[in-house]
């Protein structure tokens, strides 16, 4: 079976009838039909009533794309996957939406419950057809208007383009251009929508980028595009994703990042996936592959990426740091963990170009079942980077011995007063250590939680501090069944 | 409280207890003596439900129950404690926060609530004063870069906590300096009560010295030769296990 | 028929020319393996930087021209160009090879114990193919790359050394490749063979060497088979030209409780990659690999060493160490496999560089690969120069700057010489890099 999933079944009913080549101009209809083609492109730029420009941009994207051969260095497998056997373009699927709780998968609800979920939130996660969907809407409001009286501007990706066009055009592509990589091109011809957040000269952003945007993330779509800029001096901190298996029925995702930060500014870009894994048995799943970069363009920026990897049956990301202004610094604190089937191929890439430029990657992996879990990353100094420094800690710990655990660090320097530091280590849960949590009373899985979480501390403790507690027990979640 | 009989415990196919017999009662202290590699420590070990040992004769009653059937954290909530030799280092989570999962775990068991984290904190500094123990420690990860001192007192305070109705202490006076060993004997003996039994396993006689036994009794090649009063320990002390194992080998 | 003028086709042209000449031919075996071989040369094609395996090397420098297999010659060299190669104070077995062919006049095999057999390759296969036959015949010969297939079509001569069950040398076996300046580009394709059977152990000794620089390419393949019990050591010296190409492919398997043990120091080529591929099929093998390489001018050192537990209990230490002057580009790839079952395996791993310019480059890649959760395993890599402090430190005590930095390189360095077992050994290689370090002075 080609690795792609049907998006929307009564689309699908739909397109499979008399419908046509029509639908371009047809700008009123809710779907284009499966497949990928430039038609296909413009349906979605003008169903979006976007600048000729992006268009343009799209669509040297699209035909760059077809040039391109999808990666395969990563070490990861699946079905090869037929791109034309997709939906690009579509409504979400009201219809058949659940109409109360009781209709959701207990599974998904139990989980839910572990992680402390309030029950307003669990029904929006669900996707449940309730009225609560107008509460968020009204608390974003608030949020936004709060915002926008210190000159923030915080929305979609689409209202951007629309209020914002001057913005977008400036820095979209500057960071991941798109002729970038196979997936980032795909994305750049063909995302629907995503976040953007401008932040001004000078301000402090006083809230987490996150308040409620856990919510308003469970329709985020399958191609995601986001893009953050950081003016002067100014901070914000971003949080994307949600600790919660979110509904979702696309199985390709293939996100674009891209954060500016410039003299003095500072992003922290924090995430937590928890996309669908897949069965017990490797079937389904997620497939991630995302592209995420930021470029600390000015003096004494700063970048930091925080993130949680606990979701989708393939990861494919390495969120990384262009550290062109002096004084630069780029941080990457992950934690990726796999159970069952999953395989994740993940790590950062830090590119020293200013002088002083400073880098610290903190990589956790950690593998169960029949899990493979790879940490791949790349320091690269180059000539003009003097004084860069760099320090690498990444540490496995494996859990059972059908799982993998691999590491692949590249460390490329050009100038002599660098100082690069890489260390791994692998370790397994001891015996001891589950017998000496059991003695005082706690169970095989509480134990293997608390461990876990013990091998992750310097990582979960990066997060801001509600997800972290949340972090925390997914952390125990994903890995249930892997010990006894 | 304990009821041991004729017990046969195998490591790795080799037999290493060969038939012990042991009775605790509620509000017994009892010593277990017994040179290097006897089989005092895989005792300990069988009792808190380690796996790898082999129990291929005999039982052991806990509280007029089969205490082989339970997995090691049921003994636990059912108020087995076994204060380790050796404690466990676990990177990054903090000796507090594992205390309190511990106590909670244990006291959800017993129909009790959860300890609040203000209760549980007045609590936790109470005893480890007690203890001569810095509080600060407890934030540290646990275990980790303890000095020995540090390591065996923590577990004394886990007890204390836990508050368990059997308290095994395998070797719990090893690699103390004589204050250490004071404070450790002092804290154990402020558990004891009449409604907990302690099976005290140790290589000298010194830690006797400070937590007196109701009975003594001397473990050698996995069986106990000989049990007594008070004064046994005092006879081993004197003569070392050269006596007892003589003993054994001629019989 | 137009004729292909890639650079594989034109090997594959000088080995349909060459290959009447070439020793042992007429066994069916051999002409079938070099046969084979020369198709998967030609399949495979040199690698470029796209595989990922020479991301950092590029061979292109070597790909632009056709070496011809270097003839047997005289060429003037005599024992004196020999003795400044051997290592004082320590006897030994001694092989010359000049050119890439065995000079049984400037060798000095000695007696060797019962049961001890060192011979030529072109000799043994004149003599005694049957006992090549079991380690060169079948896919193993030519699996890897592109020039350890053309070595296989290729291969004219090199060392064959098989130990019977128990034998222990006690001096070394020394294999001295002298190259002279040819006139034209030529290639050296050695082939050594070593088989220590169960329980026996020795120490072997190579040293690439051109007393009269020149232009040509050294292209060596040793295969390394050691038995239960059995114990190798390995040292090698690379002292090449500094116009020469130096690639060479070191693949060892190690028996339950062998030991392989190996050293490498670069000092030579314009570029040069030494691979060493060790498999440790049974419980209880013991492998360590150690290195040191240093490197001006335009100088690229490429080390790639694969080190794979497939039984449990198995240990490996890997230690290198990259001294990088002037232009000069060190790459170090190194790759730990923990096989799935390979439990209780203990394999480390330590690279560190040293860049004296501010031209220079390192490029290092660490890489563990892990299939079994009892195991400890850990790498370490860094990057950086000469400590700023310690510098000043022994300036402020009188030393000149260039002395000082010697001092802090061979202290540098020290750290895996130090790990030599024998004295005259460590002392033979403290010199050649004492040597290289004073050449900076020139």
């Amino acid at each position: 079976m080609a690795a792609t999933v049907d998006t929307v079944e009564t689309v699908k009913a739909l397109s499979d009838g008399d419908y046509k080549y029509g639908f371009v101009s047809d700008i009123e209809a809710d779907f284009a039909p499966k497949g990928l083609s430039e038609d296909i492109v413009r349906f979605i730029s003008a169903k979006k009533d976007e600048p000729e420009w992006l268009l343009e941009w799209r669509l040297k994207a699209y035909r760059h794309w077809l040039t391109m051969v999808e990666p395969n260095w990563a070490r990861v497998g699946y079905p090869p996957i037929d791109y034309q056997d997709s939906y690009y373009y579509s409504a979400p699927k009201t219809q058949d939406r659940p109409k109360s709780l009781d209709e959701v998968d207990p599974e998904l609800l139990r989980t839910y419950e572990k992680l402390g979920i309030p029950l307003k939130e669990q029904e929006m996660l669900a996707g449940v057809a309730v009225d609560a969907v107008f509460d968020s809407v009204s608390v974003a409001t608030t949020f936004k208007e709060k915002l926008a009286g210190i000159g923030v501007i915080f929305g979609s990706f689409s209202d951007a383009v629309q209020e914002h066009p001057e913005l977008v055009r400036k820095y979209l592509g500057s960071v991941v251009p798109y002729a970038d990589n196979f997936f980032a091109t795909l994305n750049s011809a063909v995302f629907t929508d995503g976040s953007f957040a401008y932040i001004p000269k000078g301000v402090r952003c006083p809230m987490e980028l996150s308040t409620y945007f856990r919510i308003n993330a469970a329709n985020t779509g399958q191609f995601e595009r986001t893009l953050i800029i950081a003016e002067e001096g100014s901070y914000v901190s971003y949080l994307e994703g949600c600790t919660a298996p979110m509904r979702d029925e696309n199985q390709l995702h293939a996100a674009v990042v891209e954060l500016i930060a410039l003299d003095d500014a500072e992003i922290k870009y924090s995430t937590v996936q928890n996309w669908y894994p897949g069965d017990k048995n490797g079937k389904g799943g997620i497939y991630n592959f995302v592209t995420k970069r930021g470029a600390c363009r000015g003096r004494n920026s700063k970048i930091s990426w925080t993130q949680v990897e606990t979701g989708s049956a393939i990861t494919w990301k390495y969120p990384s740091c262009i550290l062109q202004g002096d004084n630069s610094v780029g941080e990457f604190f992950s934690v990726a963990i796999t159970n069952n089937y999953q395989q994740a191929d993940t790590g950062t890439k830090m590119i020293h170009i200013g002088k002083n430029t400073r880098s610290t990657i903190i990589a956790k992996g950690i593998s169960a079942g029949h899990a493979q879990n790879t940490y791949r990353g790349l320091v690269r100094v180059l000539k003009s980077a003097e004084g860069a420094r760099n320090h690498t800690q990444c540490d496995s710990l494996l859990i059972g011995d059908a799982c993998g655990a691999h590491t692949v660090p590249y460390i490329e320097v050009k100038n002599r007063s660098a100082q690069i530091e890489h260390e791994a280590t692998t370790s397994k849960i001891g015996d001891d250590q589950l017998f000496y949590c059991q003695q005082r009373g706690l169970s095989a899985e509480d134990a293997v939680s608390m461990i876990v979480n013990g091998f992750c501390k310097q990582v979960l403790q990066q997060l801001p501090m509600e997800f972290a507690v949340e972090a925390q027990k997914l952390v125990g979640i994903s890995l249930e069944g892997s010990v006894g | 409280m304990l009821e041991i009989r004729n017990l046969h415990v195998a490591v790795d196919g080799k037999e290493i207890l060969k038939g012990i017999d042991l009775a605790v009662g509620r509000g017994e202290v009892h010593a277990l003596m017994g040179p290097n590699g006897s089989g005092k420590s895989t005792l300990a070990y069988v009792l808190a439900g380690r796996e790898g040992y082999e129990v291929t004769k005999g039982e052991v009653l806990y509280q007029g129950r089969n205490l082989l059937d339970l997995a090691p954290e049921e003994r636990a909530r059912e108020g087995v404690f076994l204060g380790f030799q050796y404690p466990v280092e676990i990177p990054g989570v903090a000796a507090m926060n594992f205390l309190k999962a511990a106590v909670n775990a244990v006291r959800k068991h017993r129909g009790e609530d959860e300890l609040d984290a203000i209760d549980f904190l007045k609590l936790v500094r109470d005893k480890a004063k007690a203890l001569k123990m810095d509080g600060e420690l407890l934030k540290r990860p646990l275990n980790v870069g303890f000095s020995g001192g540090e390591k065996k007192r923590n577990e004394i305070l886990q007890m204390a906590m836990i508050d368990p109705r059997l308290a095994v202490l395998d070797e719990t006076d090893s690699g103390l300096d004589i204050d250490a060993l004071k404070i450790v004997a002092a804290g154990v003996n402020a558990l004891r009560g009449p409604e907990r039994a302690i099976l005290l396993i140790t290589h000298y006689q010194r830690l006797l010295n400070y937590i007196v036994p109701d009975r003594v009794h001397v473990l050698v090649d996995g069986r106990i030769v000989k049990s007594g009063g008070k004064k046994l320990a005092l006879e081993v002390d004197d003569q070392g296990y050269e006596p007892f194992t003589a003993g054994e080998k001629a019989a | 028929m137009g004729k292909d003028k890639s650079i594989a086709a034109s090997y594959a042209r000088q080995f349909a020319e060459v290959e009447g000449a070439l020793p042992g031919r007429g066994l069916a075996w051999l002409d079938a393996l070099r046969a084979n071989a020369i198709e998967r040369f030609a399949e495979l094609d040199f690698p470029t930087p796209k595989l990922e395996s020479w991301k950092f090397t590029n061979l292109r420098p070597l790909t632009r021209e056709v070496f011809a297999p270097s003839p047997a010659t005289r060429n003037g060299l005599g024992k004196g160009d020999v003795a400044r190669w051997l290592a004082d104070d320590l006897p030994c077995h001694l092989m010359v090879f000049v050119d890439g062919h065995f000079r049984a006049d400037l060798s000095e095999l000695g007696a060797l114990p019962r049961g001890a057999r060192v011979a030529s390759l072109a000799e043994t296969l004149a003599g005694d193919p049957a006992r090549l036959e079991a380690h060169l015949a079948g896919n193993d010969a030519i699996e890897g790359d592109a020039p350890v297939a053309l070595n296989t079509a290729l291969m004219a001569d090199g060392a064959v050394i098989a130990l019977d069950r128990g034998v222990a040398l006690e001096k070394p076996v020394h294999l001295l490749y002298l190259a002279t300046a040819a006139t034209k580009p030529v290639a050296m394709h050695l082939r050594n063979l070593v088989v220590a059977e169960p329980g026996s152990s020795a120490t072997l000794i190579e040293t690439y060497a051109a007393p009269r620089g020149g232009r040509y390419w050294t292209n060596a393949v040793t295969d390394i088979v050691v038995a239960r019990d059995a114990q190798i050591r390995h040292f090698k010296l690379q002292n090449e030209s500094v116009d020469a190409f130096h690639l060479a492919a070191t693949r060892a398997r190690l028996a339950k409780g062998s030991g392989y043990d190996s050293f490498y120091a670069s000092f030579g080529a314009r570029l040069s990659r030494n691979e060493i591929a060790t498999r440790l099929d049974g419980e209880g093998a013991d492998c360590r690999l150690s290195g040191v390489y240093l490197a001006r001018g335009r100088q690229h050192v490429d080390n790639t060493t694969v080190i794979d537990h497939r039984e449990p209990g198995s240990v490996s230490k890997e230690h290198y160490k990259g001294v990088l002057d002037g232009d000069a580009h060190g790459v170090f790839q190194g790759k730990i496999i923990v096989r799935p079952g390979a439990q209780k395996t203990d394999a480390h791993q330590l690279n560190k560089n040293l860049l004296l310019s501010k031209t220079a480059q390192a490029d290092t890649k660490p890489e563990l690969e892990i299939h079994a959760d009892d195991v400890k395993c850990s790498h370490g890599a860094a990057v950086g120069e000469l400590d700023a402090e310690a510098l000043f430190y022994l300036r402020s005590r009188g030393l000149d700057p260039a002395h000082a930095q010697r001092m802090l390189v061979e202290a540098f360095i020290g750290e895996v010489i130090d790990g030599i077992g024998t004295p005259a050994l460590r002392s033979h290689l403290g010199r050649l890099v004492a040597a290289w370090l004073s050449e900076a002075e020139d």
